[in-house]
């Protein structure tokens, strides 16, 4: 989703090269890349850079703190820049990029389940989330809520692993 | 209709849409550390945080709209009681654990339809935060309808409890589709949101839930109000008095 927004002139792409080494706070496995936050990069007229950011949960206490790590980082590279949040188009599960699946996955986060899942959710089923460990689907929720805004609790009914459930939104 | 007029009720508006979700997230946050499972206790504090991000951003708005560099700390902790434009239902005290649900599933229920709405207002900003919001607030509303079912239909305790909430709450209901000249102003501009289309709607979902829980509605249509225009229940003051104790003591202190 990001790389679409992505012009293509080298002085933007130097800003997204910089800032894509940039993790989440909460989830070190993502990168904010990964995540979707950063929309755009902007050169102004006046020579400034404007980076869109977006926040994921409206109370997500990371957010400040993404601001913080963004400005570093240009500060530390020199730019002169202007942070903008957005709040359209709503952010998204679904702007996770594939690549930041496999990294939850990996980190030991079950990644959020896409729009086009089993058709049986729709006639009131259960998600069939997958644990992250050992790839069953027989897994059982244990809260809707967790650690963060944006996870549940699961459990895995076959390797007995709790794990984290990335929530779509 | 002048723009100022016009500004002065954008104001107002955003103001009680971000004063319903503080002081509900308020509310919700004295459950840090009490709630009756683990479970409970971090999903309550997740309604907070979930609420006391939505007021930040109406909060913030309702600053930037006024254009007298009131920032949405300053529109928390820097107004009175008598300034405040939250509804009655949202002050009410936590009580037990039932009681909390019972405030939360009327409320989210109402907050979800006019998120719905709202989502098409003309005012980008407010148009917005709704299409944020209203994800956080689908998990608010089945999470405590599926708790209504269950107290509801619990054990005759937590069924009496349970009616004993409704009871108690049902009275602060009406004043969620009260209108008023703000209302009307910004209806008219296509920002503010019909709270009148939204009574069926919410009448249906509210019934079908309690009824699924065995819950009676109380008889009569008794309607306590006046908390938009800062007449609030005794409940509101000593809730204010801790919320802003920080920053009246030492103003502007930061982290």
């Amino acid at each position: 989703m990001t790389s679409e927004a992505r012009p293509r002139d080298e002085k933007t792409e130097a800003i997204w090269q910089l800032l894509s080494e940039l993790e989440d706070p909460e989830i070190p496995a993502l990168t904010l890349m990964d995540l979707g936050i950063i929309r755009e990069i902007n050169l102004e007229p006046d020579g400034r850079v404007e980076v869109v950011l977006t926040t994921t949960y409206t109370a997500c206490p990371a957010t400040h703190f993404i601001e913080l790590l963004v400005a570093e980082k240009l500060e530390d590279a020199g730019y002169e820049f202007r942070l903008t949040t957005k709040l359209t188009p709503t952010w998204t599960t679904d702007w996770i990029s594939e690549e930041g699946r496999r990294k939850l996955r990996e980190y030991g986060i079950a990644p959020p389940i896409t729009a086009t899942t089993s058709k049986k959710v729709l006639m009131g089923a259960k998600l069939e989330i997958e644990c992250p460990q050992c790839r069953s689907s027989r897994t059982t929720r244990i809260s809707e809520f967790g650690s963060t805004p944006c996870k549940s609790l699961y459990k895995c009914d076959d390797c007995a692993e709790p794990f984290e459930y990335f929530k779509c939104i | 209709m002048t723009n100022k007029n016009k500004q002065m009720a954008l104001v107002e508006y955003a103001q009680r849409l971000g004063d319903n979700s503080l002081i509900l997230g308020q509310r919700l946050g004295e459950w840090c550390g009490h709630g009756p499972q683990l479970e409970l206790d971090i999903a309550l504090t997740n309604f907070s945080l979930d609420m006391i991000g939505q007021a930040n951003l109406y909060l913030g708005y309702a600053g930037e709209v006024e254009g007298k560099s009131r920032d949405a700390d300053a529109m928390a902790y820097l107004r009175d009681e008598l300034e405040f434009r939250n509804c009655l239902l949202v002050e009410q005290p936590n009580g037990d654990f039932g009681q909390t649900i019972m405030r939360h599933f009327l409320f989210s229920t109402f907050q979800h339809l006019h998120l719905e709405a709202l989502q098409s207002s003309k005012d980008e900003t407010l148009a917005g935060i709704a299409g944020k919001a209203i994800k956080e607030v689908a998990y608010h509303v089945k999470f405590s309808a599926d708790w209504v079912r269950r107290l509801g239909g619990g054990t005759p305790e937590s069924h009496q409890r349970m009616q004993t909430a409704l009871d108690n709450l049902w009275r602060f209901t009406g004043e969620l589709f009260e209108t008023d000249g703000v209302d009307a102003l910004l209806l008219a501009e296509g920002i503010a949101v019909d709270l009148s289309a939204l009574q069926d709607p919410w009448n249906t979902a509210v019934q079908t839930v309690l009824k699924d829980a065995g819950l009676r509605l109380p008889k009569g249509q008794v309607v306590v109000s006046g908390g938009r225009k800062g007449n609030h229940s005794e409940h509101l003051g000593p809730m204010l008095a801790e919320m802003q104790f920080l920053q009246r003591a030492y103003p502007g202190l930061d982290w």
